[in-house]
């Protein structure tokens, strides 16, 4: 399986959410969006953002859309106002999730490319 | 059924704003560019009413988006000359002021039979101590606490008004609708009611309504503005806003005006879909519960996405309340540092700046002290990416926060002596010593929808 950066096979954006940020993650293809479920479980996405969130991360599927959408809790610095963060809004952890590399399975590559 | 036959079987809406300081070229150019039933604008965002409430206390005329009236001197006459009707929530704290501001424009540009209707209802500031003492408790839904450890900082408070009462106003024949807080979504689903008679049980209708203001609340966000594949997005300059084509049972299409720049593909508007969501399948609105796991989304080409079968469930029995309060001091200062070694001298001069703090007796804990280094991966921390440990120069942005407003101002002395007491190249500090500003904290939390009273009024 080669490996890629996610953005081979999604997009994202991302916002603030309170003290936190959430990042919708955009399959796409089916195959991308059933391979992307099983792969990004809440706790490797927790992994990912580290060093930018230091509360939990929540899961959350719309199937319809092939949208992930991952609640970050605590990835702004205290949020709002009280953030110093030039990122104090999150605008960018949606970019900084596709910059994860993963092991791709080719029919899920394939899949995306047949959808271009 | 006259009633019913009537109505409209298709309604244009658009949103031209999609918060305070949004470009102005947005709702002109719709007006201008092709056809309109109505114009939406969204200029408050949480700490935006706080702001107001200050400008309110400073002088009583103010208090409200002045950018709004500005914008209506431009186009308003085009606006009553094609019919568009306009909703907007520029009322902030002071929808009166806003309203006497509006009605001046009108009679500037010699307009007839104008109307401006205010919906209010949202602002509870005044009568806060008399909900607490009728046992409501407005704990922040965050953390829980109870709004007695910060009510004598409390700044604003605002209900979130439903679409109802904007309906209504535009059942009396407004052609501007001026409301203070409401939900971003509610300016296009006001309309839908109005022109489609929907009422509180439809809920499917609601939640598509829903689902629709939720689309365009960003404006341009939703026809190829902050999009991961940028590249793929013509004439970004001449972007179209967005324009809702709504139909009586909830089925509606995204589009934007012919010509404009831009695209509306079902991935431009699945990013906004996504943008500032929570749990999909229970979005919650004053009106209804939307389902946003519901729905189907079909690409019908030529910069068209139509969403159908769109779910509702019935509302809660409370309005969310958005509070701010004063939340202590925070001060930022920046210095550019050039290579060689840019990254290494901007570490020591960021070192230089807390050891000279401490030996004068002002120390800052880890929570209390910002240090980034832009230009070498601030935004991605922890994440690898290629070149951010030898960048050809980076901005040393550090800063401060907490309780004490001296403590907080202190800082900001100590980082302009770095340009003749530092490492070589530091340059780029414009503006200042930083100052000490004030933090505005947010305090989310639930009111019962009886104890909330909207009124809506027209004038011209």
């Amino acid at each position: 399986m080669p490996q890629v950066q996610l953005s081979a096979i999604a997009s994202a954006r991302s916002g603030d959410k309170g003290e936190g940020s959430n990042v919708g993650l955009i399959a796409h293809s089916e195959a991308a969006y059933a391979f992307l479920r099983e792969a990004l479980t809440e706790d490797v996405v927790r992994a990912h953002f580290a060093g930018i969130n230091h509360g939990g991360v929540k899961r959350y599927a719309a199937d319809n859309m092939r949208v992930l959408n991952f609640l970050l809790e605590d990835s702004l610095g205290g949020g709002g106002s009280a953030s110093l963060k030039t990122d104090a809004q999150g605008k960018t952890h949606g970019l900084a999730l596709l910059r994860m590399t993963l092991d791709v399975p080719d029919d899920v590559l394939a899949s995306v490319e047949a959808g271009r | 059924m006259s009633e019913i036959t009537s109505r409209k079987d298709k309604v244009l809406i658009a949103n031209g704003q999609g918060f305070w300081g949004d470009s102005i070229l947005g709702p002109v150019r719709l007006v201008e560019e092709g056809p309109l039933d109505y114009l939406t604008l969204d200029y408050l965002a949480e700490v935006t009413m706080s702001i107001m409430q200050k400008l309110k206390g400073r002088d009583p005329s103010k208090g409200y988006a002045t950018d709004f009236v500005a914008l209506l001197d431009r186009i308003l006459p085009k606006a009553v000359e094609k019919g568009v009707k306009i909703v907007a929530n520029a009322g902030g704290v002071n929808p009166h002021a806003c309203k006497d501001a509006v009605l001046e424009v009108i009679r500037k540009h010699g307009l007839e039979g104008v109307k401006v209707a205010v919906v209010e209802g949202d602002d509870i500031l005044a009568g806060l101590d008399d909900l607490m003492a009728s046992g409501e408790r407005f704990e922040n839904m965050d953390t829980g606490e109870a709004l007695a450890t910060v009510r004598d900082r409390v700044s604003s408070a605002n209900v979130y008004l439903g679409a109802f009462p904007i309906a209504e106003a535009l059942d009396q024949g407004a052609q501007i609708v001026i409301t203070g807080r409401g939900t971003d979504p509610g300016l296009v689903i006001g309309p839908l009611i109005h022109e489609f008679g929907w009422g509180p049980d439809d809920l499917d209708q609601l939640a598509a309504g829903t689902v629709a203001g939720h689309i365009v609340e960003c404006g341009a966000q939703c026809t190829g503005g902050n999009y991961t594949d940028w590249e793929t997005i013509p004439d970004m300059a001449m972007i179209g806003y967005p324009v809702i084509e709504a139909q009586p049972d909830g089925t509606f299409t995204v589009t934007k005006h012919e010509g404009t720049g831009g695209r509306v593909t079902r991935d431009t508007v699945v990013h906004q879909l996504s943008y500032e969501m929570g749990d999909p399948a229970n979005y919650i609105t004053p009106d209804v519960v939307a389902d946003f796991t519901s729905f189907s989304i079909t690409d019908e080409g030529d910069d068209r996405v139509r969403i159908e079968g769109v779910k509702g469930h019935p509302a809660t029995p409370t309005y969310k309340v958005s509070m701010s309060y004063q939340d202590g001091w925070k001060s930022v200062g920046q210095l550019t540092i050039s290579g060689p070694d840019a990254l290494a001298k901007a570490r020591l001069a960021s070192d230089i700046v807390w050891a000279r703090l401490a030996y004068d007796g002002f120390e800052y804990s880890d929570d209390e002290k910002l240090i980034e280094f832009v230009g070498a991966n601030v935004c991605h921390e922890g994440v690898s990416v290629p070149g951010a440990d030898d960048p050809s120069e980076v901005v040393l942005r550090l800063g401060v926060k907490g309780p004490d407003r001296a403590r907080v101002a202190r800082f900001g002395s100590e980082l302009v002596p770095l340009v003749t007491s530092g490492p070589p190249g530091v340059t780029g500090f414009a503006g200042g010593r930083p100052k000490a500003t004030e933090i505005i904290g947010y305090w989310p939390a639930l009111l019962s929808k009886d104890k909330v009273k909207t009124s809506v009024q027209t004038y011209s």
